[in-house]
């Protein structure tokens, strides 16, 4: 009950004087303002880098060729290549976890065709690529099983050679060349935009592995066999059972290394969100700082309104404050300007982060974790740089307090 | 007189202060009786040890030696937040210049000392409060600001602050210091009044206007008591009644001499 009105003391105090007030509060305003428009900025490219891990390809694993090791030397990365067709083929014979599997030769060439012709690399791959790759078409259809058998002359074309080949019409059903074989467009993948490393994902084109190595290139080296799980939980084990099976495949004996190498894309998605999380922390502990320099303004105006209200401390001694009652009053009046600033910076926050994300399209998401700690610390901002005022205030001298001009 | 309890009982009080290399020996063994129902001013000259007298009794500081009783407790034993429930419930402090708080309503400064009462038992703070107003004739202006009254109503307003808890005494302190001699009458009407309804009332003051309405007159200089005996106060109320008179009489002279 005293507290209650302790408090609506302190309300009256902080009313009464609105310029002292909003001065006061502008510190916690800017500050806490501040923090939530960084860290929503922060956690909008983390969202963003995010989808775009998504993007590459759901639950994917990744076997490329390994280091080969001739008499104690490492020929590093891909230095021998023993990945074969019949890898996948077990692969999808034997694995539990895994959905699809696709073994994919590259080669690098120029498609001639529509209005001119484009460099681009062309994958050689199976009918689970776009399940494993989580890729759509926008027009057309993927090869069937009986054109990847056998090696059926056609061709899927990405977003970004559709559009430099064929920037008017729709390619589906015209023909392009490609080392002097026609090949017959019969779709166009939707678009992936950039890998996080800035790679256009869409500069690409598809075909069945046999038409690859059969008529379009005389490099027949599996460069990397795509695999996805069933389920995004499973990657683990299944990345162990692939090794087994692998090993197998490659009849390596109990000593030998692996002479290839397995990655997922949760480990490319924790470096990602580790490089933005430092990011978001780094934003937060500079916005933190004007947090900081708000409670000091908080400390600073108190001061000087503990040493201009010193006669009122005096007379509310005299009448029988006792020093825990002005100690609780004025302490009470910091934290209340210090929670209301904190609110209104959180609303500040909040339409701050909204207006730069329409203003300069980046993606921005306040979380309520942010707005609670942003609130939770500007309350203790209010108790830490309010208690000295406060305790000064308290140990006044009713009898200096009351002559003091 | 001498039936009435005593409310304030000090002996062999001494006060000293060190300041600096040098002690200063504000109250130098002094022997003071207050019964209930008297109107006590006590006067002297800067220096003279009356404010310190006025600190002790009001219990704002300690004696450096001797004894305190204020309502058969013993002030000077108090620790500090005994002293400030003390000074909540049995002292009523009215100041020099008023000292009410700026925007704040006649009402809410009134209620003040409820705000620290401990005993809760005054339960409707705004009643009392309106009360104590009434008591001092302010009945009517119980939601303005003290920017918004005269001199007389601020300093009115500051007794029924000094009132609201009913106290044992009312302590004043140069209460008409900033005023004027018709305000300064009407302040002293009060206090009589309110002494009439057997409040004790002590006065704090150098001015020999307030000291003929006390029914008691105490003078001090250099901490010991130089006089102390009891007279028969002027009424303010006539005081007040001559002054209005004479100024109303100006003001008709200076109208007469305008028409002229």
């Amino acid at each position: 009950m005293r507290t209650l009105r302790l408090i609506k003391v302190a309300g009256k105090s902080i009313v009464k004087n609105k310029m002292r007030t909003l001065l006061t509060m502008l510190g916690i305003i800017i500050g806490v303002g501040a923090v939530i428009i960084m860290v929503a900025v922060g956690e909008g490219a983390q969202s963003q880098i995010q989808e775009q891990i998504q993007n590459l390809g759901t639950n994917m694993l990744v076997i490329t060729p390994g280091a080969s090791t001739t008499g104690g030397v490492s020929q590093g990365a891909s230095s021998f290549n023993r990945l074969k067709i019949e890898d996948a083929e077990k692969i999808r014979n034997e694995s539990a976890f895994i959905a699809g599997v696709s073994p994919v030769i590259f080669t690098r060439t120029q498609i001639v065709g529509g209005n001119g012709n484009w460099r681009s690399t062309i994958h050689g791959v199976t009918t689970d690529y776009p399940l494993i790759r989580d890729w759509e078409l926008t027009s057309g259809r993927f090869f069937d099983a009986s054109e990847e058998r056998t090696g059926k002359k056609v061709i899927i074309l990405g977003a970004t050679i559709a559009e430099n080949l064929f920037p008017d019409s729709d390619p589906v059903g015209e023909r392009v060349l490609v080392r002097n074989v026609p090949l017959v467009v019969i779709g166009v993948l939707e678009r992936k935009g950039q890998t996080p490393d800035g790679n256009d994902q869409d500069d690409v084109a598809l075909a069945p592995i046999l038409t690859v190595q059969r008529r379009l290139s005389n490099w027949n080296f599996i460069r990397q066999i795509l695999a996805n799980t069933y389920s995004p939980d499973d990657i683990e084990e299944a990345q162990v059972e692939l090794r087994a099976i692998m090993r197998e495949s490659h009849g390596l004996a109990e000593w030998e290394g692996d002479d290839f190498e397995i990655r997922n894309q949760v480990q490319l998605s924790e470096a990602a969100e580790g490089t933005t999380e430092v990011m978001t922390m780094l934003l937060a502990a500079i916005a933190s700082i004007s947090l900081l320099v708000g409670g000091i303004g908080i400390m600073n105006i108190m001061l000087v309104s503990v040493t201009e209200r010193t006669r009122e401390i005096g007379i509310r001694m005299a009448i029988g404050a006792r020093g825990s009652d002005v100690l609780t009053q004025f302490l009470i009046e910091s934290i209340v300007m210090s929670i209301f600033g904190g609110a209104i910076g959180v609303a500040l926050g909040f339409g701050g982060a909204s207006l730069l994300a329409s203003l300069t399209g980046w993606n921005t998401v306040v979380n309520t974790e942010t707005v609670i700690v942003a609130i939770l610390f500007s309350a203790a901002v209010g108790i830490f740089f309010g208690f000295y005022p406060a305790k000064k205030a308290a140990s006044l001298n009713p009898i200096d307090a009351l002559r003091f001009e | 007189m001498s039936e009435t309890p005593p409310v304030i009982l000090v002996s062999g009080v001494r006060k000293t202060y060190i300041m600096g290399k040098t002690k200063v020996h504000a109250l130098q063994g002094l022997d003071l009786t207050i019964r209930q129902g008297e109107l006590v001013a006590i006067m002297g000259h800067s220096g003279s040890g009356k404010s310190t007298l006025m600190n002790i009794i009001g219990g704002l500081d300690y004696p450096t030696e001797g004894s305190y009783f204020l309502d058969g407790i013993e002030v000077n034993k108090l620790g500090k937040n005994e002293l400030a429930d003390i000074r909540n419930q049995k002292i009523g402090f009215v100041f020099q210049g008023f000292n009410l708080l700026a925007r704040t309503s006649a009402a809410e400064n009134t209620e003040l000392p409820l705000l620290y009462d401990r005993t809760n038992r005054i339960k409707n703070h705004r009643k009392a409060a309106i009360k104590a107003l009434e008591k001092v004739g302010l009945g009517d202006r119980v939601d303005h600001f003290p920017n918004e009254l005269s001199g007389g109503q601020q300093q009115r307003v500051a007794i029924a602050r000094a009132l609201v808890t009913e106290p044992s005494i009312v302590l004043a302190d140069e209460p008409t210091g900033n005023l004027d001699s018709r305000t300064t009458a009407e302040v002293m009407q009060l206090f009589q009044e309110l002494n009439e309804q057997g409040i004790t009332i002590i006065i704090v003051t150098h001015e020999g206007d307030v000291v003929r309405y006390a029914k008691r007159v105490i003078e001090l200089r250099d901490g010991r008591i130089i006089r102390d005996e009891f007279q028969e106060p002027d009424s303010a109320a006539d005081n007040l009644a001559k002054l209005i008179a004479e100024q109303e009489g100006e003001i008709l002279e200076e109208k007469t001499a305008d028409s002229l």
